[in-house]
C-alpha cells in the first residue's frame, strides 16, 4: 500500500504473499513480513523520528515463527473489551484523531458517570453502530440527534478509542491524589523544546485511531460532545498516515522526511516484549496506584518538521543523518530493509558506513542501555504556517511502561546529539496514564474511580 | 423580570406527547425463552437470532407492553419498538448471546409501530409491524403547558414594553446630541430586544433594520437601527441622518413590540426559542462580532442568557414532571454561566469585550457548550413526537 492513501483503505487485510518464498525473498525477508499474529504490536528501539532495526534481528531468524493468525480486515470490528485496552498493541491504523481534555466540572462523580457513557459510546462505535441507539434519527423530529451520523453506514473501519489520565488528574480537585502512579510525572524539558502550552499537557486524553478519517473524527466527536460541562478539550491532533509498522503483516511506511520509519520494530510475536517493556506489572505500582497493572504509559510528542530545509538537502547528507537509504530503507553499507544494523562496518572511505551521529545509532537500544518503547505515531499537516511553509510533521506517540526509565533518557540522547535537530522542532508534549483494558461489565478506568 | 400575577386564558392545548417510552430492564441469565403466546397483559416472548426476530405476538393492547427478548444467536443484539419515522419508543440494547432481557413499553395511543432485532447493532434491523389497539390514555400534562405558554405570553409582553421604554430613552438622547448619554443608554435600552429575539426576529424586514449590522448593506438593504447608531456613538460621531434614523428605530420597535404581543407560542417553541438565544450567544456575542464598534458584547450576551433562562423557567412544570434530571441539569449549568458573566461586571457594568482574555472566551465558550447541549434536550421533551 502507499504510505499515505489518499482514500478509505479497501477492505482487505493486508497479507504478505503466499509464495514470497517461491519469488526469492531472503529468508530474513520472509520472517519480517510473515508470522501475522492477530495481536501484532511493535516494540521500537527508537524515539524521536525513527525506529531502528533490531541488533538481534540475526538471531530471531532461527526462532520458531508463531502459529499465524489472520491480520484483521480493515473494516473490520476491533473488540473494544480485553485485558489491555485496544489501540496499543492493535495493528496500527491508518488515521488518528487525538484529544486531549481538561476536566471542568469539580464532582467527582459526573466524570465517572462521564466514563460509563463513553464506554457505551465507544463499545458501539467500535462495532460500526451509532454512538447511541437510533442515534441518527431514533429522536424524533424535535430532539438533536444523539449521534452526529457521519460515520452512518460506514464500516468499523478498525476503530479503537483508548483513554488516558494525565498528571494533572491527581490533583486536589478529586481526591485521586493518594491514586497518582508514581511513574506518572510531567516529562522534564529536553534541549530544544519549543513547547506550546496549547499544545501540551491535558488531565485526559482520547486517541482514536481507524483505518478511515471519517470514523476516528466521528468517535472524538460524539465523545467530546457528550462531555460538554464535564470535560473541555484543551488541544486536538489529526494524524493521516501511520508511522509505525506495528504489525508483520504491515508494510514499513515512509514518513514526512519521505524514509521508511519502523522498519525493525521488534513484533508482537515476541510477547515478553510487551511485558518488559509496555505493559505495567502488578510490582510496578502497589498501594493506591495498583489500578495501574496491565495499563500502559503514552508520551505524546507534536514534532515539527522543517520540510521546505529538508528538501533542499542532498540525499547523501539526508542518508547520512538517518542512517538508512532513501529507496530501500537498508542501513547504510547494507542491501536490503531488514539486514541488521552494524555500526561497525566500515565503508570504501574507511569511515562508518553508518554515521557516529545518525538517528537511527543514537535511538537505538545498544546505545541506550536495552531501553524500548512501543511507537504508534502519525504523520501530520495542519494547513501551512502563515509564511508559506507546511506545518507538517511526526504526532509521536509511544507507549511503555515507565516513561522516566525509558523516554526521557531516550530523547535526553537525541536532544543533545542528532543532527535531525535542524530539521524539527517539539512544540507539543503530553503525558498519560492509559488504565488497563474494559473486562466485561466494567467501564472504562473504573479500577482508578472504584 | 417578575413573574406575572394573572395568567392570560390558555390557547389552544398543544398536541401533547401520547406515546412515552419507559423502559425498564432486567438482566436474566436463563436463555431458555418461554414459547407462550402473549395473552392477556402476558409478555411477548422475542426469540431473536443472527438472522431472524421471531416475536409471540404482533398486536397488544393500548398500555404497558412487555417483550422478553431472548438472544439465540451469535452476535451481540438489541430490540427496538420504534413510531413511524423510525422514531424510537423504547429500545434495550447489548443483549449478548444467551441473555434474556424484559423491556417494558408504555404505549398509551393505539396505531401501527414496527419492532427490530438489530444482531451486531448495526443497519436497519429485522422488522416487523406491530399493531397497538385499543383507546388512547390521555395524557396528564396538558395544563402545565398551557400555562408554560400564557406565563411565556406575560414575559414577552414585559419585555416589549421594556424594550420601547429604553428606546425612547435612548432616541431621546441621540436626538438631543447627547453622545454621552446615548453610549450609557445604548448596551440597557436593546437588552430587552436580546431576551425576546427569536420572537422578534419573526418579523421580516423589522428585525434587520432594528438590528441588523453593516453588511445588510451587502443584501441591498440600508444601513439602519440600533447598529447604525452605535457606529455613529462609537466610530463617526452623529451624522446629519443620525436623528431620522432614531426616529424610525422608535417606530419600528413600536411596531415590533405590538407585533410581539400578537405571538401565539407553543412549548416547542418556546423550548426551541431558548436554544437558538443561546445559538446567538455563540455565533453573535462571544465572538465578539454583534457589537463590533461599542464592544458591549457582554450585555448582549446578559440578555439572550436571560431570555433563555426565562422562557425554559415557563416550561419547568413540564420539564420536571417528564425528565427531572434533566431539569436539575438545566439548574445546575444556568448558575454556573450566570456566575461566570456576572463575573465580569466591574460597578454593575459589563467590562468591554475587548477587555477578556483568551481565558475568560474559553471558559465562557465551556460554560455555554455545556449549558446548550443541555437546552437542546428539552424541544424533544416537551414535545415528544
Amino acid at each position: 500500500m502507499t504510505p499515505f492513501p489518499a482514500e478509505p483503505v479497501a477492505p482487505e487485510p493486508l497479507r504478505p504473499p503466499a509464495d514470497a518464498a517461491a519469488t526469492g525473498v531472503s529468508r530474513r525477508r520472509l520472517l519480517g513480513v510473515s508470522g501475522t499474529a492477530a495481536v501484532a504490536g511493535v516494540v521500537a528501539g527508537a524515539t524521536s523520528v525513527y525506529a531502528v532495526t533490531q541488533a538481534d534481528d540475526a538471531s530471531a531468524a532461527g526462532a520458531q515463527p508463531p502459529a499465524a493468525a489472520p491480520a484483521p480486515a480493515l473494516d473490520a470490528a476491533i473488540p473494544f473489551r480485553g485485558e489491555h485496552q485496544a489501540g496499543i498493541v492493535t495493528p496500527a491504523q491508518d488515521r488518528l484523531h487525538f484529544v486531549a481534555l481538561d476536566v471542568v466540572t469539580k464532582d467527582p462523580a459526573q466524570l465517572r458517570e462521564l466514563f460509563k457513557a463513553w464506554t457505551r459510546a465507544a463499545e458501539r462505535m467500535s462495532l460500526g453502530a451509532e454512538a447511541a441507539p437510533g442515534g441518527l434519527v431514533g429522536g424524533g423530529p424535535n430532539r438533536a440527534p444523539e449521534d452526529t451520523g457521519e460515520a452512518y453506514g460506514l464500516p468499523a473501519s478498525g476503530l479503537t478509542v483508548t483513554i488516558g489520565f494525565g498528571p494533572s488528574l491527581f490533583d486536589d480537585r478529586f481526591g485521586l491524589a493518594d491514586r497518582k502512579p508514581a511513574a506518572l510525572e510531567e516529562l522534564p524539558a529536553f534541549g530544544g523544546d519549543q513547547l506550546d502550552p496549547k499544545r501540551s499537557g491535558g488531565d485526559l486524553c482520547i486517541q482514536a485511531c481507524a483505518n478511515d478519517p471519517q470514523v476516528a473524527v466521528h468517535a472524538v466527536r460524539n465523545l467530546v460532545r457528550m462531555g460538554f460541562g464535564v470535560v473541555a478539550v484543551r488541544w486536538s491532533q489529526l494524524g493521516f498516515g501511520r508511522t509505525s509498522s506495528t504489525s508483520t503483516a504491515q508494510a514499513t511506511p515512509r514518513n514526512m522526511f519521505g524514509f521508511k520509519d519502523g522498519t525493525n520494530n521488534v513484533k508482537a510475536e515476541e510477547p515478553e516484549g510487551l511485558e518488559q517493556h509496555v505493559w505495567v506489572a502488578p510490582d510496578d505500582e502497589q498501594g493506591g496506584s495498583a489500578w495501574m497493572a496491565g495499563g500502559s504509559y503514552l508520551v505524546a510528542r507534536r514534532i515539527r518538521m522543517h520540510i521546505e530545509v529538508w528538501d533542499r538537502t542532498p540525499l547523501q547528507e539526508q542518508e547520512d543523518i538517518i542512517g538508512r537509504d532513501k529507496k530501500e530503507g537498508a542501513p547504510l553499507g547494507q542491501a536490503k530493509e531488514f539486514d541488521p544494523l552494524d555500526f561497525a562496518r566500515k565503508g570504501p572511505d574507511g569511515q562508518p558506513a553508518i554515521p557516529v551521529h545518525a538517528h537511527v545509532k543514537l535511538a537505538h537500544e545498544s546505545q541506550l542501555g536495552g531501553v524500548r518503547i512501543l511507537r504508534r505515531g502519525y504523520n501530520f499537516t495542519d494547513g501551512s504556517d502563515g509564511v508559506g511553509h507546511l506545518d507538517a510533521g511526526l504526532f509521536f506517540i509511544a507507549y511503555m511502561r515507565n516513561p522516566g526509565k525509558q523516554f526521557v533518557p531516550m530523547q535526553r540522547a537525541l536532544a543533545s546529539k542528532d543532527v535531525l535537530n535542524e530539521y524539527i522542532e517539539h512544540n507539543g508534549s503530553a503525558v498519560f496514564a492509559c488504565p488497563p483494558g474494559v473486562k466485561d461489565g466494567e467501564y472504562w478506568g473504573q479500577s482508578l474511580f472504584a | 423580570m417578575s413573574r406575572p400575577s394573572l395568567r392570560l386564558a390558555a390557547p389552544a392545548v398543544l398536541a401533547l406527547a401520547s406515546v412515552l417510552g419507559l423502559a425498564a430492564c432486567t438482566d436474566k441469565a436463563d436463555s431458555s425463552a418461554s414459547a407462550t403466546a402473549a395473552g392477556a397483559g402476558g409478555p411477548i416472548v422475542v426469540n431473536a437470532t443472527d438472522t431472524a426476530c421471531e416475536l409471540s405476538a404482533s398486536t397488544a393492547q393500548a398500555g404497558t407492553v412487555t417483550f422478553e427478548v431472548s438472544n439465540a444467536g451469535t452476535k451481540v443484539n438489541e430490540f427496538y419498538v420504534y413510531a413511524e419515522g423510525d422514531r424510537i419508543i423504547s429500545e434495550v440494547e447489548n443483549i449478548t448471546p444467551g441473555l434474556k432481557r424484559e423491556l417494558k413499553v408504555e404505549i398509551t395511543e393505539p396505531g401501527t409501530f414496527t419492532t427490530a432485532c438489530k444482531p451486531g447493532m448495526v443497519g436497519d434491523g429485522i422488522r416487523a409491524p406491530f399493531t397497538v389497539t385499543g383507546t388512547a390514555v390521555a395524557g396528564s400534562a396538558d395544563e402545565k403547558v398551557a400555562t408554560a405558554i400564557a406565563d411565556y405570553k406575560a414575559f414577552v409582553a414585559t419585555q416589549s414594553d421594556e424594550l420601547l421604554t429604553g428606546t425612547e430613552e435612548f432616541v431621546a438622547a441621540v436626538k438631543a446630541g447627547d453622545v454621552t448619554k446615548a453610549k450609557e443608554l445604548y448596551p440597557t435600552a436593546r437588552l430587552p430586544w436580546e431576551t425576546i429575539e427569536p420572537v422578534a426576529e419573526s418579523f421580516g424586514d423589522l428585525d434587520p433594520r432594528i438590528d441588523g449590522r453593516e453588511d445588510v448593506i451587502g443584501e441591498g438593504m440600508k444601513f439602519t437601527g440600533y447598529h447604525r447608531l452605535e457606529k455613529d456613538l462609537w466610530v463617526s460621531g452623529l451624522q446629519s441622518d443620525s436623528s431620522a434614523i432614531a426616529d424610525q428605530l422608535l417606530a419600528d420597535v413600536k411596531e415590533i413590540a405590538a407585533k410581539s404581543k400578537t405571538v401565539e407560542p407553543t412549548a416547542l417553541t418556546i423550548s426551541n426559542g431558548a436554544k437558538a438565544l443561546l445559538d446567538e450567544v455563540a455565533t453573535g456575542k462571544i465572538t465578539g462580532e454583534e457589537e463590533r464598534y461599542s464592544h458591549t458584547d457582554l450585555w448582549d450576551f446578559r440578555g439572550n442568557l436571560q431570555g433563555s433562562q426565562e422562557a425554559l423557567e415557563t416550561l419547568r412544570p413540564v420539564v420536571t414532571e417528564r425528565d427531572a434530571a434533566l431539569q436539575k441539569a438545566l439548574d445546575a449549568r444556568f448558575s454556573e454561566l450566570n456566575k461566570l458573566l456576572e463575573s465580569h461586571r466591574v460597578s454593575g457594568k459589563f467590562v468591554s469585550y475587548t477587555d477578556l482574555t483568551e481565558a475568560d472566551i474559553k471558559a465562557l465558550t465551556v460554560a455555554l457548550d455545556a449549558l446548550s447541549e443541555e437546552v437542546s434536550k428539552v424541544p424533544g421533551v416537551v414535545e415528544a413526537k
